[in-house]
């Protein structure tokens, strides 16, 4: 069973009349329904065709964050090869909020880092829904590091509502984390390209989206703070979030105008979670030439690259 | 006649010069003791009240007058940057936010930069000021901070950061969180030229802030009972609910936790930021004395270093060959490898 989200009411429900007719259909074979079913399809092509041209950011931000889209790992598993997960930040524990390991990508040894939100209640609840501690950007840090050592580039799959709010996160220096992860990310002399794949969100995204190039999802959100949190800080009401998700210009489409992001990756229709090997092999096509752009620049221009690119932030706007 | 003198000449006064003062009579409320406190003595004091020692927010000009010496600086000139790229309201304009903030704190944002001396020595200072909208981290900010620590660059002085902040600029959306890194950019343009970052972190310091420069330090200072934390701590108590413990996210559990290096009365601030700052620049200024004096060339790089068209840049970047593409095109980490041979001017 898809999950539909609150504005896809008309779309589930031709959907749910579509399947009921297959079911007719297959029961019986003297009915034919052949072109009711196909109307019927074309009148949903023609709801999705019309609602995911017009998404507003608050129902992208429901899109973002739909469960069934892909994650970390779907994209790890479809397009890195020969992978080797590695785990552990070496001072305190492993957080399975970030995933990581080497790999081959188009035949090019890398390393991957990545939020994972895991896609069940079990595997949601070992990822901690994506929400890192201190120990996973650390570990981040520690693959970051491995990386740059054996020249080898880093492929940053971002996908976050944030870092994780906690006392033992606080404790253990959840902001020096997050703060040395961007100080490592712009130190690397090997490229490292990122992907927001569903929300880049706040200080927890940023950690490991500090890259040479950022591409989003047509349908994914970069935010400077949970539209939630930041409905909570301006309205003191995280029920406003919609409001928030408006005014703060989240979307991908948004962030390339000001010039944030590089490259928009298009959804299939109806979003991510309606084809996910598409997406992730358009995906894979995105990170795959941001890559080879790379290719021969020597690691002080790589570096120098990456800077200038941040520096230059806010000059467009 | 008494009544020009006392009625029409204030009111003169008042139109000429519009600018609101302090008041003489203000008394203040110790948030801690419930002690009132006479405005005066609490200056006096540095912010720091008589008895409960509860350590008050201070403007960022009491800040730079208390820290350099004689309370003599000269502020740096920060540059101007685009206001309100996202045309945000929430239940105000932002534009209109910010006009009040600005008429209420004379100030132009949360931050003010300044050279000067302590004790003798050359330093940069920044200091952020929660009076102005929560001394939040927006474009505005993020540019005063690089640009105040690459003045510490160019000079070769040692950098100190007073951070007092809630965290990003919710109302500059994106443009506030790309802060985070473009600040970073600058905290390594000081760690390359191998100059020190002493940051001083102040009540409150959360957010997006402590999660970029303001724990990227060579040495953490925090002033005592000061917040200090990611996320706030009204946040954490919605997530876990439950009450948080006692002195959670302060500067002594901060202490305890090895994420700040010495918790330091404001009173001792300044000597301690002395010490440190003289003995970690103790091999340059050796260096210096023997070779008579900075070094104009390399303050000549950096600014060009600044300011190179796009165009220069990614024409090095294509080369990637000889030394003169490099240094038109370089960021300040060119110069610190240039800091390291003598330069023209030095060596004659």
């Amino acid at each position: 069973m898809r999950t539909y989200l609150d504005f896809e009411k008309p779309i589930a429900e031709l959907e749910s009349r579509v399947a009921e007719l297959r079911a007719l259909t297959a029961e019986d074979e003297a009915v034919s329904l052949t072109d009711e079913i196909s109307r019927l399809e074309a009148k949903t092509n023609d709801a999705l065709q019309r609602t995911y041209a017009n998404l507003g950011p608050w129902q992208k931000t429901q899109v973002a964050r739909h469960p069934e889209r892909p994650h970390a790992q779907d994209y790890i598993d479809a397009l890195i090869e020969e992978f080797v997960p590695l785990a552990g930040d070496r001072h305190f524990a492993e957080d399975h909020a970030i995933v990581g390991g080497l790999g081959r990508f188009r035949d090019r040894p890398v390393m991957v880092i990545g939020h994972e939100k895991g896609s069940d209640t079990e595997s949601r609840l070992k990822h901690n829904f994506g929400m890192a501690r201190p120990e996973g950007y650390r570990k981040a840090i520690r693959l970051m590091e491995l990386a740059d050592r054996f020249s080898l580039p880093v492929i940053s799959i971002v996908d976050t509502a944030g870092a994780y709010p906690g006392i033992g996160a606080e404790e253990r220096g959840q902001s020096e984390a997050i703060a040395r992860s961007i100080d490592c990310c712009l130190a690397l002399e090997v490229p490292i390209v990122a992907a927001v794949v569903g929300e880049g969100g706040s200080g927890g995204a940023v950690a490991i989206a500090t890259a040479n190039s950022v591409i989003m999802l047509e349908h994914s959100i970069y935010t400077v703070a949970s539209p939630e949190a930041a409905a909570s800080i301006l309205w003191h009401d995280s029920a406003r979030a919609r409001d928030a998700a408006t005014n703060m210009k989240i979307t991908a489409q948004d962030l390339m105008e000001f010039g944030i992001i590089d490259i928009i990756v298009p959804e299939p229709l109806g979003g991510a979670h309606r084809d996910t090997a598409i997406t992730i092999a358009a995906t894979g096509e995105a990170l795959g030439e941001a890559l080879e752009a790379f290719d021969g620049m020597a690691g002080k221009d790589i570096r120098r690259h990456r800077r200038r690119k941040f520096l230059e932030m806010g000059e467009k706007v | 006649m008494n009544w020009i003198n006392n009625i029409v000449r204030p009111k003169i006064q008042r139109i000429l010069n519009p600018k609101r003062e302090t008041p003489d009579n203000l008394w203040v409320k110790c948030p801690e003791s419930g002690q009132m406190i006479y405005h005066k003595d609490l200056e006096a004091n540095q912010f720091v009240v008589p008895g409960s020692d509860y350590h008050m927010r201070m403007t960022a000009k009491a800040r730079l007058g208390f820290f350099f010496d004689d309370g003599k600086y000269e502020a740096i000139t920060l540059p101007e940057v685009a206001s309100d790229p996202l045309k945000f309201r929430d239940e105000k304009r932002y534009t209109d936010r910010l006009k009040d903030a600005r008429s209420k704190t004379d100030m132009q944002d949360a931050i003010l930069a300044a050279t000067g001396t302590l004790d003798g020595l050359d330093v940069v200072a920044a200091v952020q000021d929660f009076s102005f909208m929560g001394g939040s981290l927006g474009m505005a900010a993020g540019e005063a901070i690089i640009t105040a620590m690459r003045t510490a660059v160019r000079r070769k002085t040692p950098f100190v950061m007073f951070a007092a902040s809630g965290g990003a600029r919710m109302q500059e959306g994106i443009m506030s969180l790309m802060q985070m890194p473009r600040t970073t950019v600058a905290v390594q343009d000081l760690r390359d030229a191998g100059l020190p970052y002493i940051v001083v972190l102040t009540h409150p310091t959360t957010g997006g802030v402590t999660a970029s420069y303001a724990m990227l330090g060579d040495v953490h200072i925090a002033e005592p009972g000061a917040l200090i934390g990611f996320a706030g701590p009204r946040v954490i108590e919605q997530t876990i609910r439950e009450k948080l413990p006692e002195g959670f996210q302060r500067s002594e559990y901060l202490l305890e936790h090895g994420m700040v290096d010495i918790v330091v009365h404001r009173h001792r601030l300044r000597e301690t930021l002395s010490r440190i700052c003289s003995m970690l620049m103790s091999k340059r200024m050796k260096k210096v004395a023997m070779t008579d004096g900075p070094d104009e060339g390399a303050d000549e790089a950096l600014d060009t270093a600044d300011t190179p068209g796009l165009e220069a840049e990614q024409d090095a970047l294509r080369r990637n060959e000889g030394d003169d593409a490099d240094a038109a095109a370089a960021g300040p980490d060119e110069n610190a490898a240039a800091d390291e041979q003598p330069s023209p001017s030095s060596a004659s």
